[in-house]
């Protein structure tokens, strides 16, 4: 079961999606939300940017690196709506790993729950990785989340990865209702500690 | 680091224990749920065996998807898909043993309205809601947080969230309120002067004399706003006011009860020397009434003042996203907000849709009229939001005004039932974010503001200065009426 990997490393070709503030609307429109299973989240994955007015594909990165496995993205990727069906959309089509100059908070969460690392780096970098994958859309990036490192081409860049994420993602810990669970006793001890909570 | 503040307190109480990772185990003393996100989660639940762990400390509504409309919320509903989600939250709390405030409850409505308005919402609690407004709930002295559908899973299985400590910023508001501003005023002010991601990996604590003098309810809508500058919770000490609040609401205990819990929300406020990450200060003196101007709820100009020129911002990101913005609102540079042209008016959601917001809008309505051709929307929060304006007769000033007086839902918020803008349609909202797309249609166009200022954009059908708005047509209509005579 999933929540055995352990994710050192991810890898494959890149896309850029260019622009700060990308918000969860955006990545995944509400009018998708109306399904009860994530299992079609893919087909939605940014489904108005991707699209003319007339419904035709445009050039959006998304229609141009297909099969793409990483993602390069700029400042407060993911901000908005906490649906998680932003990142199940990305993951179901293909995307493994993000790499941004920053990440909102609970979109980073949720990558991290479906195990999908999300680096950092400044926006000199980014802004150069994104640059390298127009000029090589068949060329492989790789986030190696245990040396914090992205290698592509013949570079080796830093990133930053939050360090809980980095121990649960190597560590193949990333499934947290399986941690959580194993320390049920504690929580109900905590729980009758609180005066609000009814014994 | 911080030390002494709410937020540390608040969360030495709730935390379980360390995990291997490095975060903490956090216990969820309040978890809301609705239709929405939550099914998914059922289902992991479901197959992994396992029972929602804490059924007492979770509680439900529907939002998102029902119809506003009085005549179209019988069952089953004509859509589909919404159908298909009630139905299924319905199953889901039925076999968790999950209290549901379902649509003939009497108390159905936006989550963030009705968790705080039963006395749900408490201070010294964390919440936990797959919904990012959840911040709204710091307004008690709460710790709010979103969460995705992976940790609502978590929350049912084990009570918990995985977490690390955020910073702690104190954001002190000083100054006072001028007339027709209000304190969807103060947040958009907060999120201009910070910016959409200033709060990433902090989490705020709103003081200073513009918060202690504030309601409960202004309190509420900002702190619902906290993530609209990227902070994941935002928070107000607990009070006199809270506590009034909170006396004889539904959930919170009674007489000796009361006192004694009391006495535990007293014990969470941060202490007068406590430690802050860093301390910034938003004056409110002398701030005309707001209103964004772009596509992102940072995007804030007042609304006599012109737009910012894309040029004149420091960082060439912010000068994209306003070059940007320009192009989907349709701005010429030197253009002001006043008499940008409004085709829809909605007054609702987690923000703005409490009985106060409701006064406000009517005390600009009472004797004028909605333009011609603006379609305009009062969704009430919740079904005793709705109760509460009709006990106060304030359902007729709207009507009477010509808005459409609707049930309680999220509404056009976010379009995910019937309502919703059609093209390039422009709203004046009450609501969180003015994200392209947001309102429904791809084209649309959202100018966020208080409600008085939609009221007033209402009546116009442009966005307009509520302060400067002429004379009730009904004191003017003695002198038309003589017109006519003449004529």
């Amino acid at each position: 079961m999933a929540e055995d990997q352990h994710i050192t490393e991810v890898g494959g070709t890149g896309v850029p999606i260019p622009g700060d503030d990308i918000d969860t609307d955006q990545i995944l429109p509400a009018r998708f939300l109306k399904e009860v299973t994530f299992r079609n989240m893919a087909d939605y994955l940014f489904f108005d940017a991707r699209r003319d007015d007339d419904g035709a594909f445009n050039d959006h990165p998304l229609n141009r690196y297909e099969g793409a496995s990483v993602a390069v993205v700029n400042k407060n990727f993911g901000c908005g709506s906490s649906r998680e069906h932003a990142p199940q959309a990305m993951m179901r089509w293909g995307i493994d790993g993000v790499v941004g100059e920053s990440f909102a908070e609970i979109f980073r969460d949720n990558c991290k729950s479906l195990g999908i690392p999300a680096v950092t780096a400044d926006e000199e970098t980014v802004t150069a990785l994104q640059e390298w994958v127009r000029e090589h859309p068949d060329g492989e990036v790789g986030i190696d989340v245990e040396d914090s490192v992205v290698r592509y081409g013949d570079h080796v860049v830093d990133v930053d990865i939050d360090s809980a994420m980095r121990e649960a993602l190597v560590d193949g810990i990333w499934d947290t209702t399986a941690l959580m669970y194993s320390n049920l006793s504690k929580v109900e001890a905590t729980a009758s500690d609180l005066p609000y909570v009814e014994q | 680091m911080s030390e002494g503040t709410l937020y540390d307190t608040v969360w030495e109480r709730h935390k379980v224990t360390e995990l291997p990772n490095g975060q903490d185990q956090l216990f969820v003393g309040l978890h809301l749920v609705h239709e929405v996100t939550s099914p998914q989660a059922f289902s992991m639940l479901r197959e992994r065996g396992m029972d929602v762990a804490f059924p007492d400390r979770t509680f439900a509504t529907t939002d998102h998807i029902v119809p506003t409309e009085d005549d179209k919320r019988d069952r089953p509903l004509a859509d589909d898909q919404a159908e298909t989600m009630l139905s299924a939250l319905e199953r889901n709390v039925e076999e968790s043993g999950i209290t549901f405030f379902g649509l003939d409850s009497g108390k159905q409505g936006i989550t963030h309205v009705v968790a705080p308005e039963l006395g749900l919402s408490q201070p010294g609690m964390t919440v936990a809601c797959g919904d990012s407004h959840t911040s709204t709930h710091g307004a008690f002295g709460s710790i709010g947080v979103g969460i995705g559908t992976s940790q609502i899973r978590d929350v049912f299985a084990t009570g918990c969230i995985a977490a690390e400590k955020q910073k702690v910023r104190r954001i002190e508001v000083t100054g006072s309120l001028g007339e027709g501003v209000y304190p969807k005023d103060v947040v958009l002010r907060i999120i201009q002067q910070l910016g959409v991601d200033g709060g990433v990996g902090h989490v705020y604590e709103y003081g200073g004399p513009v918060m202690r003098e504030m309601d409960m309810e202004g309190r509420l809508a900002v702190c619902n706003m906290s993530i609209e500058g990227g902070a994941r919770a935002g928070y107000v000490n607990p009070d006199e006011t809270t506590y009034e609040y909170l006396r004889g609401r539904e959930y919170v205990p009674e007489g000796e009860a009361f006192e004694q819990r009391k006495a535990y929300w007293e014990s969470v406020a941060s202490d007068d020397d406590a430690t802050y990450d860093d301390v910034v200060t938003v004056d409110m003196d002398g701030v005309d009434p707001l209103v964004t101007w772009g596509v992102n709820p940072g995007q804030v100009v007042e609304v006599t003042e012109p737009i910012p020129a894309p040029d004149s911002f420091e960082a060439e990101s912010d000068r994209t996203a306003a070059r940007k913005a320009y192009d989907h609102m349709g701005h010429e540079p030197g253009d002001t907000m006043e008499g940008y042209d409004v085709d829809v008016a909605f007054l609702g959601t987690c923000t703005n849709g409490r009985v106060s917001d409701f006064e406000q809008a009517a005390a600009v309505l009472e004797g004028r009229s909605v333009a011609s051709d603006v379609r305009a929307l009062a969704v009430p929060g919740s079904q005793t939001v709705k109760q509460r304006c009709e006990e106060r007769g304030i359902d007729e000033t709207f009507i009477e005004a010509g808005f459409q007086w609707r049930e309680a839902g999220c509404s056009m918020c976010l379009a995910m039932n019937d309502d919703s803008l059609v093209g390039d349609e422009t709203c004046a909202s009450s609501s969180n974010r003015n994200f392209v797309g947001r309102q429904g249609s791809e084209d649309g166009r959202t100018v966020l503001m208080s409600p008085a200022m939609v009221a007033a954009a209402a009546v116009t059908g442009e966005v307009t200065d509520v302060r400067r708005l002429d004379p009730p047509a009904r004191a003017e209509s003695g002198g038309e009426g003589e017109g006519e005579v003449a004529d």
